[in-house]
């Protein structure tokens, strides 16, 4: 009985701020004397006399008001031993940086041994999460709103939907503005109210699906119908987000194949030289993104845009290293070739494993590629993976263009078709291969630094993915970057097709068998070489 | 050397005329008889004492001879080079290690009579179909034949006949590899998942933790070796042997003159991996285990280079390659265990670039070289 009183206080109070916050625009600031008169109230054994301090201090429509409500909800605001109020700003540790909650002014570092919490429990817990909802809807900035109508969605009693409709009415933002119709209607619908349910129509949220449940087995059959009617066509909806989900997860995986691929592609395709280390230079890739965050505290993405050229550079020095050391003595033994640049990978992994550490390392993903891009309540895609999405069609882009349109692509397909006529045209056929076997190196490197941002780097990074990679050349034709391309992205979504029924490892393996069997029938691959270069 | 020999005329018998055959079976039988002698013989804690653990060490070395004689068939004078010999091998040796489960009866830990203890832990009711018949040895050991040989048929048969050849055939045996790799890890598989399969107690009745069974598998192992090498020899040597190694130097051209090349190939690709099944069959009471890591890439790359370093299309290198890489192997990860990856891969390297026809050519050399009054020494 109490609790009922207590509560409808409450809701009468909300209102009264409601209406007071609209009649005034500008906050008042209480005298110091006054507002730590309103916070002593605060430090009171009794629960019950705390609800009423907190309502008071709402009614004393204090600008920092809401401060001190989200400080004490947190446990942050804090007394002194000399009954100063403060608010901690960084809880961690021994020592805590505090601020007067009076004037805001920065206090310095505190022990917390010298601090003493204000306790709250449960309910004004609750409490207070609302009333700072309330308090939020009317501040003037719109980020502000936006996050107060997302938490009133299934929250909302029926004192605050009679506040809702004029708010509705004259919120400018429109976001904020159909969250509150959606958060009126799911208090609707929850009462069984028909306009409710045909608002809640093309709503994805949650709590939209759950209140239309609790509608559609209620007693009112017109309203049930139209609440099934509802769900039914929420689950549609679902259902194509879901696959789109699903084809943004197999194109990002496709474009990890791609980019892993893509300089395979170059220097097996193109060269014709099985490169079996072409991992090991993936992960010196992205253990190069490792190393420049380490050289640059606290800059992740300006190390990560560094890390692009570094990348490059250190595989395709390596890259250099290895056709120089190795690959020039085995030309035309192609198995020998694989061998011993299997050799070459084993000691590069065991480099790293030395060196560095057999470990992973944590590489930090920058803010501007953390998160993700939020289309509906049922669907949002992640940042990092768009960025290493659109940078594979950087990146095969910017191969397909030296490939056809400088003087080195031009030299190097002459030297892929026909070695000694181009020899004996004037071209360096031992410099256009350290160039081309560089540039397909380097763009492993290139591949490292955008794997770093998805996957852990560790020394068996590169070998996670060489066999896909061969995978990827082998299905998409030899020597062809738009068949690595097609083959890649193509791969990718199949896997992400069939990962929900079959399981992440026998997707795995039926991909695999599936690309077996399809060289059966195709052993040169979806876009086969034509012309005298097929007979190579 | 082969055409010294005509005289013999059924095909299995006609090695035993070859000098290289004759040593490289003294040496095996020597071998054999110098270690049981040394174990059996001499008294423990003499200096030439050898006991059980290096007998059964050899013994693996033995299987692992096997597996490279059945690569070097197979690249050696086919010119395929497999990189998925290491799942016939694996295959080989389940086929033995459910046999070996089977024989645990009910003296598992959770005391089933009929399931193995990863079933039972697993709450399976009953036994897969796949299982049944391994509790009798007869079947257990045809499967140890069969099982890889049906694989190796249907995966050659489509590879073969298509003429997917070279690299692709090589990338494509590693991606075979590598996805049976990752369906035996799965627990759903049945055959034990990620831990694979363990805990044996005896084969054909006898304890296999006494020294005298692992005595009797080493003997084994060394009579295995030595009939693989004579199967292969005599293949080789035989006229279908002449058309591989035709196959394998201008696959084309003997194409057009009128062999059918995918027959041979697919035949001797069979024979090759069915050997590698009977190796793992052996490895597998040798070592204990059988467990998914045996699919892995890696190995069967190893195996390559055991063939490579000893010396391609010779058989007696493919042995030495074997003995010498695992003999490397052992006392490096004893010493250094860091420093034998960076080993095997500097000899990967080195084996290429510098040592393309291995320790046989190199003996070959040497001897030419000291004698230089008999030429004629086969270059296959």
């Amino acid at each position: 009985m109490r609790r009922f009183l207590f509560r409808g206080l409450w809701c009468a109070l909300l209102l009264s701020i409601a209406l007071g916050a609209q009649a005034q625009t500008g906050s008042s600031t209480a005298s110091d004397e006054d507002a730590q008169a309103l916070l002593e109230a605060l430090d009171v054994g009794s629960y019950h006399d705390k609800g009423e301090a907190i309502t008071a201090i709402l009614q004393s429509d204090d600008e920092r008001a809401r401060d001190w409500l989200q400080a004490l909800l947190d446990g942050r605001l804090q007394r002194t031993e000399e009954g100063r109020f403060v608010v901690v700003l960084n809880n961690i540790g021994r020592n805590w940086p505090v601020a007067d909650a009076l004037t805001e002014e920065p206090l310095g570092e505190m022990s917390r041994r010298d601090l003493d919490r204000i306790g709250i429990n449960n309910a004004l817990r609750n409490q207070l999460r609302s009333a700072i909802a309330v308090v939020d809807l009317y501040s003037p900035r719109v980020e502000r709103r936006r996050l107060s109508a997302e938490r009133l969605l299934g929250e909302v009693d029926g004192d605050l939907a009679g506040l809702l409709d004029t708010l509705i009415s004259e919120e400018d933002d429109l976001q904020v503005r159909q969250r509150l119709t959606q958060a009126l209607a799911i208090y609707q619908t929850e009462n069984g109210e028909l306009e409710g349910v045909e608002t809640l129509k093309g709503s994805l949220h949650p709590r939209a699906r759950v209140a239309l449940n609790r509608a559609a087995n209620g007693d009112d059959p017109i309203v049930a119908d139209a609440a099934r009617s509802a769900l039914a066509s929420i689950e549609q909806n679902l259902k194509l987000n879901r696959g789109v989900e699903t084809l943004y997860f197999g194109l990002s995986l496709g474009s990890v194949l791609v980019l892993a691929a893509i300089g395979l592609a170059i220097t097996f395709g193109v060269m014709g030289v099985i490169n079996m280390a072409h991992g090991e230079l993936i992960m010196l890739g992205a253990y190069t993104t490792w190393m420049m965050q380490q050289l640059l505290p606290g800059q992740p993405g300006l190390a990560l845009l560094l890390s692009i050229p570094a990348g490059f550079l250190v595989a395709a020095l390596v890259g250099i290293a290895i056709e120089r050391g190795v690959i020039q003595f085995l030309k035309g033994r192609p198995l020998e070739t694989l061998l011993a640049t299997f050799g070459v990978s084993l000691i590069l992994q065991q480099l790293v494993r030395t060196v560095i550490s057999p470990l992973n390392r944590t590489v930090v993903t920058p803010e501007w590629m953390s998160g993700s891009l939020i289309i509906n309540d049922a669907l949002s895609l992640t940042l990092n993976r768009m960025v290493v999405l659109g940078f594979a069609l950087f990146v095969f882009v910017g191969l397909m263009l030296i490939m056809r349109r400088t003087r080195l692509g031009l030299e190097v397909r002459a030297v892929t078709q026909n070695r000694a006529m181009a020899r004996a045209m004037g071209i360096r056929a031992t410099r256009v291969d350290i160039l081309t076997f560089a540039l397909g190196s380097g763009v492993a490197g290139l591949a490292g630094v955008a794997l770093s941002q998805l996957t852990n780097v560790g020394p068996n990074l590169g070998q996670n993915y060489i066999i896909d990679s061969f995978m990827v050349v082998v299905f998409g034709g030899v020597g062809n970057l738009w068949g690595t391309l097609v083959a890649g992205l193509s791969l990718g979504v199949i896997n992400q097709l069939l990962e929900p029924w079959a399981g992440a490892v026998l997707a795995k393996i039926i991909v695999l068998v599936f690309i077996i069997l399809f060289i059966q029938k195709r052993p040169r691959g979806l876009f086969p070489q034509k012309g005298r270069a097929a007979e190579g | 050397m082969p055409n010294a020999n005509s005289a013999s005329r059924f095909w299995l018998t006609r090695p035993f005329g070859e000098r290289a055959t004759q040593i490289f079976l003294g040496v095996l039988l020597a071998a054999l008889i110098i270690v049981t002698v040394l174990h059996v013989a001499v008294p423990r804690g003499h200096a030439l004492h050898v006991n059980a653990y290096t007998v059964n060490l050899f013994g693996k070395y033995l299987s692992y001879a096997l597996l490279a004689v059945a690569v070097d068939l197979v690249w050696g004078y086919l010119g395929i080079l497999s990189l998925g010999h290491g799942a016939f091998f694996a295959i080989g040796g389940y086929a033995m290690g459910m046999y070996l489960m089977r024989q645990i009866g009910d003296r598992g830990t959770y005391g089933h009579p009929v399931l193995p203890d990863f079933m039972v832990f697993l709450n399976w009711e009953s036994l897969p179909w796949y299982w049944h018949g391994f509790d009798m040895a007869w079947f257990a050991f045809a499967m140890v034949l069969l099982a890889p040989g049906l694989l190796a048929l249907v995966f050659g048969f489509l590879a073969f006949r298509s003429r997917v050849t070279g690299v692709y055939l090589s990338i494509i045996t590693q991606a075979l590899t590598f996805a049976l790799m990752l369906a035996f890890f799965r627990n759903e598989m049945g055959f034990g998942g990620n831990n694979g399969l363990t805990d044996f107690r005896e084969i054909l009745g006898f304890n296999l933790r006494s020294s005298d069974t692992r005595l009797g598998l080493f003997l084994a192992s060394g009579v295995a070796l030595a009939l693989g090498y004579i199967l292969c020899r005599a293949i080789v040597t035989s006229k279908l042997g002449r058309v591989c190694v035709a196959t394998r130097d201008a696959e084309a051209r003997t194409r057009f003159i009128g062999y059918r090349v995918e027959r041979f190939q697919l035949f001797v690709f069979v024979v090759s991996a069915m050997l590698a099944g009977v190796a793992g069959a052996l490895y597998v009471p040798q070592v204990g285990i059988i467990n998914p890591s045996e699919f892995s890439p890696l190995f069967s790359i190893e195996i390559v280079l055991w063939v490579a370093l000893g010396g391609r299309a010779t058989l007696y290198g493919a042995v030495i390659g074997a003995i010498l890489v695992n003999y490397a192997k052992t006392v490096f990860t004893g010493v250094m265990p860091d420093a034998w990856l960076f080993a095997l891969g500097a000899l990967f390297v080195l084996v290429t670039v510098f040592l393309p026809k291995g320790v046989a050519g190199l003996l070959r050399h040497l001897r030419r070289r000291s004698s230089s009054t008999s030429p004629g020494e086969a270059t296959a």
